[in-house]
């Protein structure tokens, strides 16, 4: 406890209304998660956006005055993410007995997320823009953005895409996963990850530890994979 | 508790370096948290402290995705000109994708048997 409020203590040194709307937005989105059972689909992030951007509309506030307080929980994404090594360092044994089936599950997956994206934008007559916005989406922000960057696409447009992406999975991720009877906890970890790295890394690790930490595996490998692989994709094809 | 919070964001900052420097695929806090995880294999064990550390940022992980997140009202006009296949295409790749991966790696990991039983015997 005396952990957790050290670390949140510098926030504190920037007194910016931004700032603590955030954190009640997320409160208030939490309560509503926990009170509907950690239900998929009571997702935190979700509700918390809808109530912080319904307040920005209502005062008219702009996203920048918004960002000036909202950064220094943004900040923390970086370190957050270093901090998935601590998970992951527990399942150290594991994942490395299971290297070979990891790394075919994860080209499979992003493999799927970079075809099925670009497929069906292009069916339903995406425009050139929008298909290289969508099809990194499943791909942590910062490496997302270059991708999309790198090959014409939007890269502010690809991180709203990612985020969203990213919602979608930690929603939809845990009731496909049962629909097709995906039980074990790696494998659903690993899946999380893949789609929709960290907020389907922070759902995963809600439900269990070992999940999270393949999640955070999944996160870390598909950005690379697809740093890779969609770029000789999307010249192949078009 | 200071220490491992510095600990945290040198490795941050040093895979920001790396990924800047050798212009590679993977951002900085990805490189980051595989220099923590390799510290952690040299090492052989976490800490207490550093495992403390850890929990309280990751048991908050979803809140730090909402700043990002509320930068969609900047795009919400570009959204609406080609919602059809954006909306589409991000659900059905997402669920694609989860289906693939999850079903692949349970497969690969657990034995076939387990996914063609027929219901009601998972563990």
């Amino acid at each position: 406890m005396q952990a957790y409020e050290d670390f949140w203590t510098y926030l504190h040194t920037s007194p910016l209304t931004h700032l603590t709307l955030t954190l009640l937005a997320y409160q208030a989105g939490s309560w509503l998660y926990r009170k509907g059972g950690m239900h998929p689909l009571l997702n935190p992030v979700l509700f918390a956006v809808i109530i912080v951007v319904s307040a920005l509309s209502l005062t008219g506030t702009s996203y920048a005055d918004y960002f000036e307080g909202a950064q220094f929980v943004h900040f923390l994404l970086g370190p957050a993410t270093v901090a998935l090594a601590i998970p992951l360092y527990l399942e150290y044994e594991r994942v490395k007995k299971s290297a070979l089936a990891i790394f075919v599950s994860l080209v499979a997956g992003s493999l799927t997320a970079i075809i099925t994206a670009l497929g069906i934008g292009y069916l339903l007559n995406g425009s050139k823009i929008t298909l290289l916005s969508v099809a990194p989406k499943s791909v942590t922000t910062p490496v997302a953005m270059g991708i999309s960057e790198q090959l014409g696409g939007l890269p502010s447009l690809t991180a709203i895409l990612v985020i969203l992406t990213g919602i979608v999975g930690a929603m939809l991720g845990p009731l496909i996963l049962n629909l097709i009877r995906v039980t074990d906890k790696p494998a659903r970890g690993l899946a999380m990850g893949t789609a929709s790295h960290g907020i389907g890394t922070a759902r995963a690790l809600q439900v269990s530890k070992t999940a999270g930490a393949f999640s955070g595996l999944a996160m870390g490998l598909n950005a690379l994979a697809t740093a890779l692989l969609l770029p000789l994709i999307w010249n192949w094809l078009f | 508790m200071l220490n491992q919070i510095t600990l945290i964001l040198c490795c941050h900052l040093a895979g920001e370096l790396i990924s800047k420097f050798f212009n590679l695929p993977a951002p900085g806090p990805v490189i980051g948290m595989v220099l923590l995880l390799s510290l952690l294999i040299w090492r052989g064990r976490i800490g207490e402290d550093l495992e403390k550390t850890a929990s309280s940022l990751l048991d908050n992980l979803s809140l730090l995705f909402v700043p990002a997140g509320v930068g969609v009202m900047l795009h919400f006009e570009r959204l609406s000109t080609d919602w059809l296949p954006i909306t589409f295409a991000l659900i059905g790749s997402t669920i694609a994708t989860i289906m693939v991966t999850g079903y692949v790696m349970q497969w690969l990991s657990t034995g076939a048997q387990q996914i063609t039983k027929p219901t009601g015997e998972e563990q």
